[in-house]
């Protein structure tokens, strides 16, 4: 199927009886979507062209249909992106006919308001501009990618997850989430996370993306990339992870499983070119695809929760 | 390949963790780098031999390793051949009320763990009684470490006894009944040779095999709908669309509670009280000819009928009559508990609304007897009154599902303050 051209004459299909996991967890997202979308006065998605955004913009697009998505799209730039993640944000939002907003963390750097970190990874440095990126469009609902089998942290998170007025968040006194009844009241200053795939996995993503066809960067696929050896990493020679003298740099076939920035985002090898062979990899796969590919994440086993009680996606 | 949610509920030394650890590892859902870190910091802590403390791999928050307890619910993910599982664990000890319930409400299946040594004890009478109260349709009893009881037939098929005369006290009246070792994994992935006389299935087969609440409850319980929102594109149509095909679109959009609806269909509306024909079933897919719960659609009406958030829609003739009062069972969470005079917020459905608690009683839940209250304490069971601001149509509980469950909320601080369930058949206290 494609949502960017269906007319309502398709042929009518009949109906199944029984829903597969697919069906039951794109139907709990577009239910969790269109809540947030009555409830709250202004929405916005945080968008970075990763594949798991992708999939939350998908749904959006299918939970209005034929109406357009009532919301515009986020996106922190660190500075350090790839350069062909940046081309697919923008044309994604021109392609769904939404505002971006983008706040560049350059920019804090640039007039003094954070300082580049001795390691030279900007992950944690996001954080600053994407509170003040909320308060400014006063966003009080803020819908992002994140999966609760991504990581431990993230496995106690609720759908509907409080900050408060520092963007914090705080796990030990989370709001019980009952039935589909999902309570997002809030206090002024406060706002929402919302995470509508909260119960895809990282193979549920890949195979609705199969199944839906859904565009993706051609990082995600098989190619090949100048790349050298960093613990057990492929790292992308670029303006932002070049090679210290130890470091060999060799022309691989490779793939990202995730998408990062190119200073804490490492590459598998993979002869993986199309959607099916992805799958098959990713559901014969021993690793994580964070303990695979993010530096960030293994900095120590509470690096996402310490992250994420400071306002951290 | 079909979905089953399912929660873990056992007191602090049943094995839930190694349960949980069990099942993961048995399905192969552990890999490689979660191992690795596990294993690392098992050996920190003294187990042996590249054993490790399969808690570590549900204990996600700093305080709950460094405590060596769970405080919350972890929701973890894994598949057969044959089903994926959403697993919610819920920890047994700190605040078990909120944490079952958290688990229970979007579950299948629950399975309660208890150790065969203890036999059931009043922490089981307490899981079981939640259980109970919130109507799971699926109950499996684990009765775990049979290991320490040498696998000994009489002395576990005692146990299972005791534990079904329990269940059926508290209303429970077919629980699923195994015996299980998680640390040893006998019948958990299949049947184990140290309990031949067991012919029942292995937790994870029957776990493959049990019914999801939809496919149990589709195609008898009558349809109905929440509207969550009117789909209007002529303050925006979605790009590539052709304005002229849509011009007249209108079409009420939510998840199907309940039920199944079919083209031609008749249904009643709440709040206009007027009845109408389903003419169109849509997805941004196509149309369809009919759709059951749980699927998300749009439903287009042959009449230009007054709909918004909050209406409800309900196939001819089974619309609940629109009430302002409730009969409640109420499962209060906070510190500050629940007491008669409150006035809180109450959600159900797409609707929310002012009201007023009175509270009729406490559920003693090492007995299950009813006793008069006016409080309720945060993790005690009750009954309660609930005097709505406006009338809704809130279906019984026990008898419909979760159209018949609502949230309270503290209209000051926006925190949920407990969980109801509309039971107007209630026995009186």
């Amino acid at each position: 199927m494609s949502i960017t051209d269906p007319t309502i004459d398709q042929t009518t299909r009949t109906a199944r009886t029984t829903l597969s996991t697919l069906d039951v967890l794109e139907s709990e997202a577009i239910h969790i979507i269109r809540e947030v979308a009555a409830e709250f006065e202004r929405p916005v998605l945080l968008f970075s062209g990763g594949k798991d955004s992708v999939t939350v913009l998908h749904l959006a697009a299918k939970a209005f249909w034929p109406a357009k998505i009532p919301f515009g799209l986020l996106h922190v730039d660190t500075g350090h992106n790839f350069p062909e993640i940046i081309r697919f944000r923008d044309e994604t939002a021109q392609r769904f006919g939404l505002d971006l907003t983008v706040a560049r963390v350059q920019d804090y750097i640039d007039d003094g308001r954070l300082r580049e970190r001795p390691d030279g990874t900007r992950n944690t440095l996001q954080t600053q501009p994407l509170l003040d990126a909320i308060a400014a469009g006063g966003f009080d609902a803020v819908f992002g990618g994140a999966r609760r089998d991504e990581d431990k942290a993230r496995a106690k998170e609720r759908i509907l997850s409080l900050r408060d007025e520092f963007g914090g968040w705080n796990p030990s006194s989370q709001r019980p989430e009952l039935w589909n009844l999902y309570n997002g009241r809030h206090l002024p200053g406060e706002h929402v996370r919302v995470f509508p795939i909260s119960n895809f996995t990282e193979l549920d993503v890949w195979s609705y993306i199969a199944r839906e066809d859904i565009a993706l960067p051609e990082l995600y696929f098989a190619h090949e990339r100048e790349v050298f050896d960093r613990d057990g990493m492929w790292w992308a020679t670029g303006e932002f992870s070049t090679p210290r003298e130890d470091e060999t740099v060799t022309r691989r076939t490779v793939r990202y499983r995730t998408v990062g920035d190119m200073s804490c985002t490492g590459a598998v090898e993979s002869t993986a070119s199309d959607i099916d062979s992805i799958l098959a990899e990713v559901a014969a796969t021993t690793v994580t695809e964070r303990g695979a590919t993010r530096a960030d994440d293994r900095i120590s086993a509470a690096a996402m929760e310490d992250r994420k009680k400071d306002g951290y996606f | 390949m079909t979905l089953l949610r399912f929660a873990t509920a056992g007191s602090v030394d049943d094995g839930k963790s190694t349960l949980v650890g069990r099942l993961l590892h048995d399905a192969k859902a552990i890999l490689a780098d979660q191992l690795a870190a596990v294993t690392a910091t098992s050996a920190e802590r003294g187990f042996l031999g590249g054993e490790f403390d399969f808690a570590l791999l549900t204990d996600g928050l700093r305080a709950e390793r460094e405590q060596g307890i769970t405080i919350d619910v972890a929701y973890r993910y894994f598949a057969t051949d044959r089903r994926s599982f959403i697993l919610a664990d819920c920890p047994g000890h700190v605040q078990y009320t909120r944490n079952m319930v958290t688990g229970a409400t979007t579950a299948d299946a629950v399975v309660v763990l208890i150790d065969a040594r203890n036999r059931p004890t009043e922490q089981t009478r307490r899981h079981l009684t939640v259980v109970s109260r919130l109507g799971i349709r699926n109950v499996v009893i684990a009765v775990n470490k049979i290991d320490l009881l040498d696998y000994d037939q009489a002395a576990i098929e005692s146990v299972a006894e005791e534990v079904k005369d329990l269940a059926a006290e508290i209303g429970l009246d077919t629980p699923h009944i195994i015996p299980i070792s998680a640390l040893a994994g006998d019948n958990i992935a299949a049947a184990s040779d140290n309990t031949p006389w067991y012919t029942g299935p292995a937790l994870l087969e029957l776990l493959e095999t049990l019914p999801s609440t939809e496919e149990d409850t589709a195609d008898l319980e009558p349809f109905r709908l929440d509207v969550q929102t009117v789909l209007r594109p002529q303050g925006g149509l979605a790009p590539g669309l052709d304005p002229d095909a849509f011009r007249d679109y209108r079409a009420v959009a939510g998840q199907i509670t309940s039920g199944r609806v079919r083209l031609g269909d008749e249904i009643d509306i709440h709040p206009a009280g007027v009845r109408s024909t389903v003419v169109g079933i849509d997805t941004a897919d196509g149309q369809l000819e009919s759709a059951g719960a749980p699927l998300s659609v749009a439903l287009r009406l042959a009449d230009d009928v007054d709909t918004a958030r909050g209406s409800v829609i309900a196939a001819g003739g089974t619309l609940p009559p629109a009430r302002r009062q409730l009969r409640a069972e109420v499962f209060p969470f906070t510190a500050e508990g629940l007491r008669s005079g409150d006035r809180v917020l109450i959600k159900t459905g797409t609707t929310s609304a002012k009201a007023i608690v009175t509270i009729d009683a406490k559920r003693n839940l090492a007995t299950s007897a009813l006793e008069d209250a006016e409080v309720l304490a945060g993790n005690d069971i009750g009954l309660a009154q609930v005097k709505l601001a406006a009338a809704l149509p809130v279906p019984d509980f026990r008898e419909h599902g979760p159209a018949g469950a609502f949230l309270i909320i503290d209209p000051q601080t926006g925190n949920t303050l407990a969980a109801g369930i509309h039971t107007p058949e209630q026995e009186l206290s």
